[in-house]
């Protein structure tokens, strides 16, 4: 929370004036039936028509001020709202751009995101009510009690007897109906959730033909948040009317009291009515601060939650002295390197060492969490090693910049990441001044001018966010071209074949290695026919290494690729494959 | 990958959010008589209902309107006492007073009563329509899912249908108090005098105009939020999903631009919109003061000369004050009819929408076949298939004869449409022409549903829902045992791991499917597939592969699974390809060669040439 405050201290000169703007307001609202009042008791009763005139130009006038401060406390409060939320949402933004892997994993990418968007809308509009509804409810409230006390002190007990009625039903309201619609979101999101599911089983679902079940199950789901909502309804249904009834009952009440004391001579009757005017502004209020008791405990949820990532900093960033690299060769270098996940029990590599070199093609072999992918995302540093030390060129990657590490490397994910632009965009997001023909060029050796041509806008395709209108094998196609377009030096492939099929997988590094082949590369990979022809192949089995050498060598030395590759290949390829070479 | 997809939501509780609604700028229904119409006649069921819902809400109106006028005489009792020698009658007021509270009590009573019935009624039609739009799912051909994103499809069966409910549960009855409101006012005021309420009604054009002008005004900023606020968002969800991309690439700064540029133009709209929508109210209430005032001259004037009593401009005050809210509530209701007609014609579209004609038999006159487990051989042929997704056809005259128990291996490269044909088989689409025959009769002789059970599916993106591990199996046969259900698993190699969680087959598979591992949802998938016990069978070969064990297990749980069916199996590794009997060769959806692994060879075509370049290398 601490941190959010922060945000909201340059516009405390500005909220002085919303108060002052709020108070103006009240005072005048105040003003208005006690005008009234005299009006009834000074002009009708007395029969002075133009003391009326001279009281009605007054009122007009004082209305016209309301219009005025209130008028001046919206601007205020939207705008200080308004902005005071983009300085969050901004300053959220760069937090997280700036966090590393191991943050964004903190705290989840679905988390981070809502934490960005629905939070901060949430902060800006609960911003807008309190700096409305808190401060000008209890101005209000206490303005009216002060004025109804004035008018008849004998009176006032009628109003704390309505404001009591009041507090008992919003309160169970509060017991009753809150609870419930927590349980009502989670319904909904049931319904969602299923029929999500339902969608992207379309085919499973009709081939087992189990469309009752689903339906069913749908069924279920639908008649819990029937019940739920019925429920919530009726319960609403109750409150409004209820409440109604207090504001009405309290205003007979107010008749029945004032006339005993008119009749004593102790109320005048205009005084009578403006004082069920004042009654029905304090209700009002209280009514106003119950509302804001279900509003601050939401904001206040989500100020936590965006002060969370606030609190935050970076565990990646450049060190003071870094340096810039120039002309780089491109050879990476493990030494004794260690790395566990923050608050893992164990490590996910231990004791790594091992050089990719300029020209040769590193490859990178193991089953699934035998720490592949972890290794790789150690050398653009998106996590930091825990022991040991990673060298580009003969440089300690954390003595470098970031930036100039980074400019280094060509990535490929291994899912095709794209952004929504056109295919043109996206090959350009490495060098965003890069020519037609060297996307071109870069296409071409990613495999991906094929399909580029088949679209009807060629390179300038567009492409839906999160790349929804191209296939997995085009995305990952796509995403070898854009790390191709930056001409690094260090190639680091994540699985980035998996989802293309063997033809066109060969025809890729064929091809890279004819464009590309003075550079590093470092590929990961699950399939063994992608690596067989690595220069060096390192076999990962539980965060070490477990033999390093070619694929020649590793089938005679290494029992754990020799596991791989028995399950991938056949006896007649495994055969081949040393009759080939041997 | 069963659920990538994170439906938005909007709004947080079932709408009682408040906020300016009314304001916000609507969508427009084509045809907004039509569907309301067609949402009004889901209400007939509740017809006995929804005509007791309208009278109370009317009485608890009127008895609401009649009431200020009353106290008004309690107080003209009190003024009048106030005059006379004797003092306030007391007794005469008290009876005011007691049917004054009577009035009240009944207007609360009926108003809550009309609320409690609403709230039934409205609930068991969005239920009804939930329901109608679940079952419809099902019926709706696949092209349909093919032409709409999940995501479209979702939002009408969450979003558009809260919207309906909002409308039902609270617009509808908002519509009728206020209609009763505005005349009832109207009577009363010119009960007590005509003059007055010709002047306070004077005002109330102005306060329209006022309304009109400042909802235009800030329609526009309000679009701009949205749309702003949009851009925002997904920005924000792209950069942080591709947040290693970003980073690998250098492109923090670019996108930090991007992002202040954004969040400048909300920041901008936002407030103007704030800001317009909250003068509303003060603006308003001004020209209502004015009418407040003109009320109190006017009605001074009038008690002067004795036309009306204190207690009458009392009421009429009380009047004039109430007039504005349902005049403001009608403008609003308005604007809220007409998205909830938008919304409601989007869910009323997709009910309607063409179903899958089931069962039309390539002679109508034909009976509809059926099939059973021990006869059924599992011969398929393909009989002069032709089948485009439009006009054009893709797949031209294919001929060819799958005997029962044989492997049939579909090859080709990335997006050469290698799930045409499953999705032909399974009678997805409809042929443009021939026919597919299982042991000799055509497809098309037995129902959708008959014909569909017939095939066992393992599919590539492995499909698991929230439920149990049992239940997930059980997917393949409803009707199993507990003790198939464990023999199917110990076919698909998965019993063991099984055994091995905290809760065996009662585990729960999480709703992101991410507590257990890629290989063991294929192995699951298998089991299900074992435990359908179909006599053909659909095997999409995944291509990322698992742990070596795994991978193992799998290949054997296929192995298993496959034997002694005719399979059809979209292939990606050699070792199947080249144990298939037969093999389809795919490219651009159409089939350009078929025929065993050693005849493709020998043509030297472009299977050949696929296959060869596996070693492209050497």
């Amino acid at each position: 929370m601490k941190e959010m405050l922060k945000y909201y201290k340059p516009y405390v000169p500005a909220v002085f004036l919303i108060v002052a703007a709020l108070f103006g307001q009240a005072l005048c609202e105040l003003a208005l039936p006690g005008y009234m009042s005299d009006i009834i008791n000074f002009g009708i009763i007395k029969g002075d028509m133009s003391y009326i005139y001279k009281i009605g130009a007054v009122m007009i006038l004082v209305s016209f001020a309301v219009v005025v401060c209130s008028g001046l406390a919206g601007l205020f409060s939207a705008r200080v709202a308004a902005k005071s939320s983009r300085d969050i949402r901004g300053a959220l933004f760069k937090r997280v751009t700036a966090f590393s892997a191991a943050e964004l994993d903190e705290f989840s990418t679905a988390s981070l995101i809502t934490r960005s968007t629905n939070d901060v809308q949430t902060i800006q509009q609960s911003t807008v009510m309190i700096l409305r509804m808190a401060c000008f409810a209890p101005i209000m409230g206490i303005g009216a009690v002060i004025k109804a006390l004035r008018t008849s002190v004998p009176l006032s007990w009628t109003i704390g007897l309505a404001v009591l009625a009041i507090l008992l039903i919003m309160l169970l309201a509060f017991l009753l109906v809150m609870p419930k619609f927590k349980v009502l979101q989670a319904k909904l999101d049931r319904i969602n959730l299923i029929m999500s599911e339902r969608l992207s089983g379309l085919l499973v679902v009709r081939a087992f033909t189990t469309e009752a079940f689903e339906e069913e199950r749908f069924d279920k789901a639908n008649l819990e948040l029937k019940r739920i909502n019925i429920f919530v309804n009726k319960a609403m249904s109750f409150m409004m009317p209820a409440l109604m009834l207090v504001m009405n009952l309290s205003s007979i009440l107010i008749v029945w009291v004032g006339a005993k004391l008119i009749d004593a001579q102790n109320l005048m009757i205009g005084d009578m009515l403006a004082f069920m005017q004042y009654a029905m502004q304090i209700i009002m209020s209280f009514l106003f601060i119950t509302m804001m008791f279900i509003m601050i405990p939401r904001a206040a949820v989500s100020g936590q939650r965006i002060g969370a990532v606030l609190k935050v900093t970076p565990s990646i960033e450049d060190a003071p002295d870094c340096q810039e690299l120039k002309e780089p060769k491109g050879l990476v270098e493990f030494r004794g390197v260690s790395f566990a996940y923050p608050d893992a029990q164990e490590k996910s590599l231990s004791d790594i060492s091992f050089s990719a070199n300029p020209g040769e093609t590193t490859a990178i072999i193991g089953g699934t969490g035998s720490g592949k992918s972890s290794l790789l995302s150690l050398i653009p540093r998106f996590f930091d090693v825990t022991e040991g030390q990673i060298l580009l060129d003969g440089i300690d990657i954390r003595r470098l910049s970031q930036k100039s590490l980074r400019e280094a490397i060509g990535y490929v994910p291994q899912k095709g990441v794209l952004f929504s632009g056109t295919i043109a965009s996206n090959l350009r997001y490495g060098k965003e001044d890069a020519s037609f023909d060297e996307l071109q060029e870069a296409a071409k050796t990613a495999q991906a001018m094929d399909f580029i041509n088949d679209k009807p806008e060629g390179f300038d395709e567009p492409v839906a966010q999160g790349g929804t209108t191209v296939s997995g094998g085009q995305k990952q196609r796509l995403s070898i071209a854009r790390a191709l377009v930056k001409k690094p030096r260090v190639y680091m492939f994540d699985d980035s074949f998996s989802a293309l099929d063997f033809k066109t997988d060969a025809a890729l590094r064929a091809a890279l290695k004819e464009k590309v082949g003075d550079s590093t590369f470092i590929i990961v990979a699950q399939r063994i026919n992608t690596i067989m022809d690595a220069d060096k192949i390192i076999v990962l089995d539980e965060g070490r290494i477990a033999g390093m050498g070619t694929h020649q060598e590793l089938l005679k030395t290494c029992g754990v690729y020799q596991e791989i590759a028995s399950s991938q290949l056949s006896e007649e390829e495994l055969g081949k494959g040393v009759r080939r070479n041997g | 990958m069963a659920r990538e997809m994170k439906p938005k939501r909007r709004g947080g509780h079932g709408g009682h959010g408040g906020g300016p609604h009314g304001m916000m700028p609507g969508e427009k229904a084509k045809d907004f008589s039509g569907t309301m119409k067609t949402l009004l006649s889901y209400l007939k069921p509740h017809g006995i209902a929804m005509v007791i819902v309208v009278l109370f809400a009317v009485a608890s109106t009127v008895f609401a309107i009649v009431s200020p006028s009353i106290l008004g005489d309690a107080t003209d009792e009190v003024v009048k006492g106030l005059m006379s020698p004797v003092g306030i009658d007391f007794s005469a007021l008290l009876e005011i007073v007691i049917f004054l509270i009577v009035l009240y009590g009944l207007s609360f009573v009926f108003s809550a009563v009309q609320g409690y019935i609403m709230a039934g009624v409205s609930q068991k039609v969005v239920y009804d329509l939930r329901k109608a739009m679940s079952e419809k799912m099902d019926q709706l051909p696949l092209k349909y899912f093919d032409s709409k994103t999940h995501g479209e499809i979702q939002s009408r069966v969450v979003n558009d249908i809260e919207t309906v409910n909002q409308t039902l549960s609270q617009s509808l009855t908002q519509i009728i108090t206020s209609i009763t409101m505005i005349v009832g006012i109207l009577v009363m005021m010119i009960r007590i005098n005509l003059l007055m309420t010709v002047t306070a009604l004077i005002v109330l054009p102005l306060s329209m105009v006022i309304i009109r002008l400042i909802i235009g005004k800030t329609q526009v900023h309000f679009k701009n939020q949205q749309k702003y606020l949009g851009e925002v968002n997904s920005h924000v969800e792209e950069m942080y999903t591709g947040h290693t991309i970003v980073k690998a690439f250098n492109q923090e700064q670019t996108s930090i631009e991007t992002f202040d540029h954004y969040n400048d133009k909300l920041y901008e709209s936002a407030w103007k919109s704030q800001f317009l929508s909250g003068l509303m109210m003060p603006l308003t209430n001004f020209v209502g003061n004015l009418a407040y005032v003109a009320v109190c001259i006017l009605g001074g004037h009038l008690a002067l000369k004795g036309t009306i009593t204190i207690g009458n401009i009392q009421a009429f005050i009380q009047y004039v004050r109430s007039f504005n809210q349902p005049v403001a509530q009608v403008a609003n209701v308005a604007n809220l009819l007409q998205s909830t007609a938008a919304a409601a014609e989007r869910v009323f579209a997709f009910i309607e929408e063409q179903e899958e004609d089931d069962a039309t038999a390539s002679d109508p006159s034909h009976p509809t076949l059926t099939w059973n487990r021990e006869t059924l051989q599992g011969q398929v042929g393909f009989e002069h298939v032709g089948f485009g997704y439009g006009d054009e056809l893709i797949i031209k005259d294919f001929n060819f004869q799958v005997q029962p128990g044989q492997r049939i291996a579909i090859v080709g490269p990335t997006g050469a449409g290698k799930t045409t044909i499953v999705k032909l088989l399974l009678r997805f689409y409809e042929l443009n022409q021939g026919r597919i025959t299982v042991d000799g009769n055509d497809i098309k002789d037995y129902s959708r549903e008959d014909l569909r059970s017939m095939f066992g599916m393992v599919l590539q993106d492995t499909w698991l829902f929230n439920g149990t591990v049992r239940e997930n199996i059980r997917y393949g046969n409803m009707t199993a045992t507990d003790a198939e259900v464990a023999e199917a698993a110990k076919a698909a190699h998965i019993h063991h791991f099984i055994m091995t969680q905290p809760k065996g087959y009662d585990m729960e598979i999480n709703e992101e499917a991410s507590n257990i591992s890629q290989g063991q949802k294929q192995l699951l998938t298998i089991a299900r597939a074992m435990l359908a016990d179909t006599p053909i069978l659909i095997l999409d070969e995944a291509t990322s592969s698992v742990d070596t064990r795994t991978e193992t297990q799998i290949q054997q749980a296929m192995a298993n699974l496959m034997k002694d069916r005719t399979s059809f199996i979209i292939a990606h590794r050699l070792s199947t390809i080249r144990d298939a009997d037969h093999i389809l060769v795919m490219n651009h959806g159409d089939i350009i060669e078929h025929g065993t692994h050693e005849d493709l060879l020998d043509q030297n075509g472009f299977y050949a040439n696929l296959y060869n370049s596996q070693f492209a290398e050497e």
